[in-house]
Parts: structure tokens; C-alpha cells; sequence
């Protein structure tokens, strides 16, 4: 799970991360409000959207008085910003930050993430701030630096010095860095982070440390244990149907394609989606009903699925273990009849009961072009939309 | 012989109780598995199905000889069980639930790289040595005993290869279902050596998914050390980046972790690549072959 900027500033702030002064504002009104509430002479005004580039998108100003903050937020807000990380379509603006400005002498790049080849949290910096690591990675990898947290031990102080010996950081700063970085591990254990991204963390011209940017990603698993956190979760920056199938636990991505997958199991999904592919043409979507599936979920999986309007054909293909193929094929029916499906559906059993499952399919009337094997269902699908 | 477990394997239960404990430990039993003891704390003393319940792995360890665990436990629960079963020096640890707070594995992988205990899993569908021990929740009839090892990040998928397998009448000597998360007890790599060291496994299918680099260590372990042919698949060829694909560990992310990278390692360190997912069973026929030829 993603939050936005404002918020991630507001939960690192409280473990004692170095962040500037700034309140959110949903309209002009509030956004005038919260640059007089600064008190300060400058401001700086940001969109807040699930996505990076804002700032090359003109998405961020320097105003120097709240008519200056007003007009700014009047610009975006309710409008869409086209970013290189929105995509084409862009993302509606609803909300913009008004936070304290700082005088920038140096800009790096701190990160903290779970290492999944070090087994651990580790923290990645550049001298380099400002830039996508990914870009500095690829051309610059010598200016990144790498330290692997173990997890039973904790952050060491060497580890801090180390870091920020090598980011150039002097005097009062190496303790103020030292300061900022057990923040932000301890904010990273005690959320269940799976990303901190300071980018740029800046060196102020008064020779501070202050994050001047901020992300944060949850891991998703770890969220029972922070209501609070998933209290922050924006649908307005999610996929409406993926919220929908977020509802009946069911796992689904939308893609651009025009044939619906319906499959249980991640693997045997992806798999699906390839093997589409192979034949030629593009799946609509990732879907795991999982194991339990049974003809709600299957029902609520259909609704999705044919509620985009791109999808001209539906692919079924389950591999029943645990779950039984003639309960999915009632399931199936039951939906069919409901939704009163009016596309090509192909359907691919295997497993548990499938001669059950199959002759429930057969007697049920509704069209359903019986698949034998998972390359004969892909490209009957294809043939299908042909 | 065959790896991980076999017939003497003696197998407990954590969580024997729990609607999921319950289904496939009996499925499990059924199958020929010897299902010794289940652990369900505060439930010591009584049974499941006569299968003897304790407090503690510690005490079911004592008294029934187990070697190797199965945990069907909530997530907020798994990591302390997997501890628990490390503690007690239970031998192989096969963790089936889905949904471990990834920082929980962090301290758990930590804690069991100084231990003896190997872990499976989490978030796996377990192993099986066909005709011997099935620990997990994969259908036992699909598969048939044989040569060819299999090794899986993914349930479904790995049920559908040992299908292709089974019906091209090539049996498996062991399949291992490493499971889906970012952080996991056996990682490719191991479950290769581990084949390779088999006198009973001929070939292996591993069977990838996007996400890290594990199929990519696989691929340099494969060309420095594997003896025996190794025919693989990556699934989400056709996943976006920055997209987490049901499983945790499914994602793109930096542009790292993709289909095509993987692919282009494996290719490179000789392993066969089967495009489609339908032709893995085939793909390891025709490899097969083309060796005996």
C-alpha cells in the first residue's frame, strides 16, 4: 500500500525524522490558510498524487504570499497532472501541500527498503539526489551505497558514519544524519514498511539535514498489525475495480488487453496471461480467486471482469485441487445466469471432480466453449475474439 | 531416494485444529503420510482423529520422534511457530501460510540460518515425494512416482506441470513448493542442489515467476555446478512493472525482476526455456530424448 507524500512526512515527523512545517489542503481556500498558518515568507506548494515527477510537470511551486499559494492550488486542483509515472491518462489532483521552503545547498538520496537478497532491511544512498536511483544505478553505480541492517542487532552508529562519511556529510551533520537514519528504521520496523524513499534528502544552506521529499510503501501483509496506516489508504489513487475485488479477496490487476482471465492461483494466473499471449493476443487482467473460490466470489469475479468494456471473451482455466471442479462449475453457471453473459466463455478444468464439473457444464445451457488443455483454451479465447 | 521427505518421514501438524489443519491433515494421512502428532497450545492431551494433540513442538518432538513439521497457523502466528519448530530442532520446517508479514521473516530467516532446521515456504503448497509423504495441500493424485525433480515457486502452476508430467507417464522423484514471498526459507538455488545431489532425480523443472533475482542465482548455480538438464518456465512474461501480481513477491520493481531478464540468464546458462506454460511436461520429454539420443 502507497501513501501519499503529506502523509508520510506527518507519521516520519513523529518518529523524529527532520521534516519541514506543512499542512494538506483540498481547496484554494485552505491552501491560502495554510501559508498564512506557516507564517513564514516562502512556501512551497506540491500536488499530491501516488506518483513521482511531479516537480518536471510543473507540479510544484515556490509562492511567495497566500494569493500566490491560492492561485497555485486553484491551477490543479480537480484538474489532472500527466506525469512520467502517471501514464498517459494522468491522475486527478485532490489535494496539495503547503510546507515550509527550504534554501537547498546539496541534494542526496536516501532509501530504505527490504533487501530480498540480503534477507534485511537495507538502506541504499547517493550523492546523487533528486535523480530515480534506478538512473543512477544504471549509469553511476559507484555513487550508491549499500548497507545491509541485521536484523537482531539493530542500526549500528558505524553503519550511520559510514554513510554519511561517504555522502560528504560533515560536522554537526554526520550526528543529525546519524539522528535521521534510526528514525526512519525505527518508523520502518514499528509500520511494517516495505519502502522509505527520501528523494531529495537536501543539506540545507544553514548546513541541515531535512527530508524534502518523502515515500512510504506498507507491506500489505504487515497492515493487521496498523489500523492507522491503513486508515490512509487514498481509493481515489487505487483502480476502482481492483477495490472492488479487494472486497470479496479476490487478487486482480487490470491490463489493456481484451480477453478476462479468471484463474486460481498467482502462478497458474500469470501463467494464463502468457500463454494468451503466445497465441497472440492480450489478457485484460491479472485474477486470482484463490483457493476457496466458490459461486459468489466467482459471480463477484465476473461483474469485474465484464464491467470493462474491452473484454470480448472470458478465460477460465482452474486447475482444481482444493478446490473441487464441480463446485466451481455450479459457481460458474450460477454467474453466468446472473450477469447474463453475453461474450464467448472458455472454459479450461482440470483436477479434483473435473468429469462432474464438466457435465455440470454441459447441462447447464449457457454457451461455454469446453477447452481441453491450457494451450487449446488460449486458443479457442483467441479465436474467439478473431 | 528422493529429497526432503519419504516414507519415515514422521510429521507434525501446527494447527491441527484450524478448519485448514484439519482438511489436509487427514488428506495427508490418507495419501500414507505419517502424520505423528498435532501442536495446538492449551489443547495438549486430547486428539484429531487419533492423531495425539500437544502444548508445545517441544514436547510432540519428545514423544512422537518427529522430524519435520507442517504449519497451517494465521499469519500473525506463523513466524512464532517457525521459531517454535527451529527451537526444537525439528529437522525440516514446511510453513503453508500465506500472508506472513515479510518483517517477521526477516528476524525468522535470520534466527534459522544459525540453526539445523530447514524451512519451506512460507506461503508454498509444501513438498511431496510421490508414493511415499505428501506434507501440504498440493492433490495428491496428480502426481506419480519417477525422476524428475520439480521445484516451484507457485502452487497451481507447479500442480499443472506435474500434470503435464504425469500424463507423459514421466513420474517425480520429489516436487517442492518454495512458495510465493519476497523472503523464503529454500530458495531456487538450494532445491537445485539438492536435486542434484539426488541419485533418484534425472532432470528438474523450476518453475519461476517475476520478482528478485532468485531464478538468476538458480541460473549461475546451474552453469557452474548442475549435472543433470534443467527445463524452466517464468511466469508474468505479460506483468506490468510496479504491479504486485497476487503473490508478494511477484513485482517488478526498478525495472528489475522481469520475465525477459530471467529468461536471458537461464537461456544463458544452458537451461531449457519452455515458452508456453502448457509445454513444460513436453519440453522435458523432448530434452530427455534429445540426451538419450
Amino acid at each position: 500500500m502507497n501513501i501519499h507524500e503529506y502523509q508520510a512526512k506527518q507519521i516520519l515527523g513523529r518518529f523524529g525524522a527532520p521534516v519541514p512545517k506543512g499542512q494538506p489542503a483540498t481547496t484554494p481556500e485552505e491552501a491560502a490558510a495554510a501559508f498564512t498558518a506557516l507564517g513564514l515568507p516562502k512556501a512551497v506548494v506540491k500536488v499530491q498524487i501516488h506518483a513521482g515527477g511531479r516537480g518536471k510537470a510543473g507540479g510544484v511551486k515556490l509562492v511567495s504570499s497566500a494569493n500566490e499559494a491560492r492561485e497555485f492550488a486553484a491551477k490543479w486542483l480537480g484538474n489532472k497532472i500527466v506525469t512520467h509515472q502517471t501514464g498517459p491518462d494522468g491522475r486527478l489532483v485532490r489535494r496539495m501541500y503547503v510546507e515550509q521552503a527550504s534554501e537547498v545547498a546539496r541534494e542526496l538520496y536516501l532509501g530504505m527498503v527490504v533487501d530480498r537478497k540480503a534477507e534485511a532491511i537495507s538502506i541504499i544512498a547517493s550523492t546523487e539526489g533528486g535523480m530515480e536511483i534506478e538512473e543512477v544505478a544504471a549509469k553511476t553505480p559507484d555513487r550508491i551505497i549499500t548497507e545491509t541492517i541485521d536484523p537482531l542487532i539493530g542500526l549500528s552508529g558505524f553503519q550511520s558514519r559510514k554513510i554519511a562519511f561517504a555522502l560528504g556529510l560533515r560536522d554537526k551533520q554526520v550526528g543529525q544524519f546519524g539522528g535521521l537514519l534510526s528514525a526512519l528504521y525505527k518508523a520502518f520496523n514499528e509500520t511494517d514498511a516495505s519502502l522509505i524513499e527520501i528523494n531529495p534528502l537536501v543539506v540545507t544552506k544553514e548546513g541541515s539535514v531535512v527530508c524534502l521529499d518523502a515515500k512510504m510503501s506498507f507491506d500489505d501483509n504487515g497492515l493487521y498489525r496498523h489500523p492507522e496506516i491503513r486508515e490512509l489508504r487514498d481509493p481515489n489513487e487505487e483502480d476502482p475495480a481492483e477495490t472492488e475485488a479487494a472486497k470479496y479477496d479476490l487478487s486482480y490487476v487490470h491490463l489493456d488487453g481484451n480477453i478476462g482471465c479468471m484463474v486460481n492461483g498467482a502462478g497458474l494466473a500469470m501463467a494464463t496471461m502468457d500463454i494468451v499471449k503466445y497465441f497472440g493476443a492480450e489478457p485484460a487482467n491479472f485474477l486470482d480467486v484463490g483457493g476457496g473460490a466458490n459461486a459468489q466470489k466467482v459471480a463477484a469475479a465476473f461483474r469485474i471482469l465484464l464491467a470493462d468494456e474491452r473484454v470480448k471473451a472470458v478465460l477460465i482455466n482452474i486447475f482444481g485441487g482444493i478446490m473441487l471442479c464441480d463446485v466451481l462449475a455450479q459457481g460458474v453457471v450460477e454467474a453466468a445466469r446472473e450477469v447474463k453473459l453475453n461474450i464467448p466463455l472458455i472454459v479450461r478444468m482440470e483436477g479434483t471432480n473435473v468429469e462432474k464439473g464438466r457435465q455440470i457444464l454441459k447441462d447447464s445451457g449457457i454457451a461455454v466453449i469446453a477447452a481441453t488443455d491450457m494451450s487449446d483454451a488460449a486458443r479457442r479465447a483467441v479465436a474467439a475474439i478473431r | 531416494m528422493s529429497v526432503l521427505v519419504n516414507k519415515n518421514t514422521r510429521v507434525l501438524t501446527q494447527g491441527i485444529t484450524g478448519a485448514t489443519g484439519q482438511i489436509h491433515t487427514r488428506a495427508c494421512r490418507e495419501y500414507g503420510t505419517q502424520m505423528v502428532g498435532g501442536v495446538v497450545p492449551g489443547k495438549g492431551g486430547t486428539d484429531f482423529e487419533g492423531i495425539p494433540i500437544f502444548d508445545t513442538v517441544e514436547q510432540a518432538r519428545k514423544a512422537t520422534g518427529a522430524n519435520a513439521t507442517v504449519i497451517y497457523v494465521p499469519p500473525p502466528f506463523a513466524g512464532d511457530a517457525i521459531l517454535e519448530a527451529a527451537a526444537a530442532g525439528i529437522e525440516l520446517i514446511i510453513c503453508i501460510t500465506e500472508g506472513v508479514p515479510v518483517l517477521d521473516m526477516v528476524k525468522v530467516k535470520k534466527y534459522l540460518r544459525a540453526s539445523k532446521s530447514r524451512l519451506i515456504g512460507p506461503n508454498c503448497p509444501g513438498v511431496i515425494t510421490p508414493g511415499e509423504c505428501k506434507i501440504g495441500i498440493m492433490p495428491g493424485y496428480i502426481h506419480k512416482p519417477g525422476d524428475i525433480g520439480v521445484v516451484s515457486r507457485s502452487g497451481t502452476l507447479t500442480y499443472e506441470a506435474v500434470y503435464q508430467l504425469t500424463q507423459l507417464g514421466l513420474g517425480q522423484s520429489s516436487c517442492i513448493g518454495i512458495g510465493g514471498d519476497p523472503i523464503i526459507g529454500t530458495s531456487h538455488t538450494e532445491a537445485l542442489e539438492l536435486f542434484n545431489n539426488d541419485p533418484a532425480t534425472r532432470a528438474v523443472i523450476m518453475i519461476g515467476e517475476i520478482g528478485g533475482t532468485a531464478e538468476e542465482e538458480a541460473a549461475a548455480y546451474v552453469k557452474a555446478h548442475m549435472k543433470k538438464p534443467v527445463v524452466a518456465f517464468i511466469a508474468g512474461q505479460t506483468a506490468p512493472k510496479g504491479r504486485r501480481m497476487g503473490h508478494a513477491g511477484a513485482i517488478i520493481s526498478g525495472g528489475r525482476g522481469t520475465a525477459a531478464d530471467k529468461i536471458a540468464a537461464l537461456k544463458a546458462a544452458g537451461i531449457t526455456v519452455a515458452m508456453s506454460p502448457a509445454e513444460l511436461g513436453i519440453t522435458m520429454k523432448q530434452t530427455l530424448e534429445a540426451r538419450a539420443a
